[in-house]
């Protein structure tokens, strides 16, 4: 009872930092996405160079862990001289890591897409530029949606290690009230709960944009 | 620089190499105004790459690309598009963008390529649709469409850019046998019109009703060229008759 009661004072609280949890989300599935796909273009389509420089930032990106990156960006902040804001911190590393896994998923949307498209659209006279705009993004993206549904749902609970460097997030703030009350089997069952409960609206969010994204009578693989 | 204002569309010495093995060997062909020349051959003869080449969507190694007596410097971009938007194609496999219905996939160019407004360019697009008997399925996406239909709306996108020349990629080889009657009804009224094409087929029946030369392909080499009668007369004893004989040989088995 006591625990329940400790639970439900500490709620407002730590419901809370699922604000901070989802800002930090968003932003960094934001970034991810405004620099993933010039990133995946670039990897398909660019010169030599470029695609060697996308390659370069991917492997660095999926190859040091997060907690390593929280620390690494915290230092290279305050040898910068920038403001050595936890939040700031956490959503830069957060989005330069989903970045660089977002960019493999429309890499291989766009590589999944018939050579036929581009080429059509080429015919026509329209430049490389105007049909990745027009022709390949808006087919590669809709394909993106199930591998992103799963980015955000990785991304959502990677943004709990983000408690490290002092973001004021879920598990942040559970943990603050727990190393207080000492009630951490009941206070992490609810921040656990909060996280799924998150999980499912994204993710529910996401379905309905399939489903209102899908071309009539289009289907791929096994529908 | 010699002009030559006949030919619309003339082709000089294209040659291709890929993987070290010779594609397409010094490959030429003229074509006036109002011409449909039929590229026949095996598959693996040359003639998806040649026109293919001819629009620069594999680039030739070598070779000249003239359009209305002006040579196409091709690995500009800017002169590449603007010679390709005078130079339609029509794909074995339609190509339609997935993403759009009939309508869009008509009027996308005209939008980013032309400049056309969005109501403009739909209307120019239902336009070009009626013309190909489709005017019903405007607002259908290619998923939603059979296959002679897709090919009628590529036939109507490449329309409806107003192309000098429209080349023809095998239009009617990805089709049911009962729906290519419609596809090959559009491009004898295009040729009727006076359309200058260049089409690669095996539907030798209607190369020989309409084609104003019969080209011959092999190995990458043009090895016979010449009108329908010279080419398929009784005993002329060409190659081309000979592969003509061969095609309804097999076409008689698989009826039978």
């Amino acid at each position: 009872m006591d625990s329940l009661i400790t639970v439900w004072n500490a709620l407002p609280f730590i419901v809370g930092g699922s604000l901070v949890t989802i800002a930090t989300v968003c932003i960094a599935l934001g970034m991810g996405l405004v620099f993933g796909v010039p990133l995946a273009v670039g990897q398909v389509y660019g010169s030599p160079v470029v695609q060697r420089l996308v390659g370069l930032y991917v492997w660095f990106f999926r190859g040091v862990p997060i907690l390593v990156l929280l620390f690494l960006f915290f230092g290279l902040f305050v040898g910068l001289g920038l403001p050595v804001e936890p939040f700031l911190v956490s959503c830069v590393v957060l989005g330069l890591t989903s970045t660089a896994y977002q960019s493999q998923i429309f890499r291989g949307a766009i590589q999944s897409l018939p050579q036929g498209q581009l080429k059509a659209a080429r015919a026509l006279g329209m430049s490389d530029g105007a049909a990745i705009r027009s022709i390949i993004l808006p087919q590669a993206l809709r394909l993106s949606i199930p591998g992103w549904a799963n980015e955000f749902s990785i991304l959502l609970k990677d943004s709990a290690i983000c408690y490290v460097l002092g973001t004021q997030e879920i598990m942040a703030r559970t943990n603050f009230v727990a190393a207080r009350t000492h009630e951490h089997l009941a206070l992490f069952a609810a921040a656990g709960l909060l996280y799924c409960l998150i999980t499912m609206v994204g993710l529910y969010l996401l379905r309905r944009l399939e489903n209102k994204t899908h071309i009539p009578g289009y289907s791929t693989g096994m529908n | 620089m010699m002009q030559n204002t006949e030919n619309v569309l003339r082709i000089h010495e294209i040659s291709k190499n890929l993987g070290g093995k010779a594609i397409l060997k010094s490959c030429s062909l003229d074509v006036a105004r109002g011409e449909l020349k039929v590229l026949i051959g095996p598959s693996g003869a040359g003639k998806s790459t040649l026109l293919q080449c001819i629009n620069c969507l594999i680039q030739p190694d070598s070779g000249e690309i003239w359009l209305n007596g002006q040579q196409l410097r091709r690995h500009d971009k800017k002169e590449l598009c603007a010679f390709r938007t005078q130079v339609g194609m029509i794909f074995q496999d339609f190509n339609l963008f997935d993403h759009l219905t009939a309508e869009a996939n008509v009027a996308v160019a005209l939008r980013k390529v032309k400049g056309m407004n969005r109501h403009d360019a739909l209307q120019r697009a239902r336009e070009e649709l009626g013309r190909v008997g489709l005017a019903r399925r405007a607002a259908l996406y290619p998923a939603q469409l059979s296959g002679g239909q897709k090919q009628r709306v590529a036939i109507a996108r490449a329309l409806a850019m107003d192309p000098t020349v429209i080349l023809l990629d095998e239009p009617t080889s990805a089709l049911d046998p009962e729906l290519v009657g419609e596809v090959l009804a559009v491009i004898r009224d295009l040729a009727r019109g006076g359309m200058t094409m260049v089409m690669a087929t095996h539907q030798m029946d209607f190369a020989r009703a309409l084609a104003t030369e019969i080209l011959f392909m092999e190995q990458g080499v043009i090895i016979e060229r010449g009108t329908p009668d010279a080419l398929l007369a009784a005993g002329a004893g060409t190659r081309t008759q000979a592969f003509f004989t061969r095609l309804q040989d097999m076409g008689d088995e698989s009826a039978s």
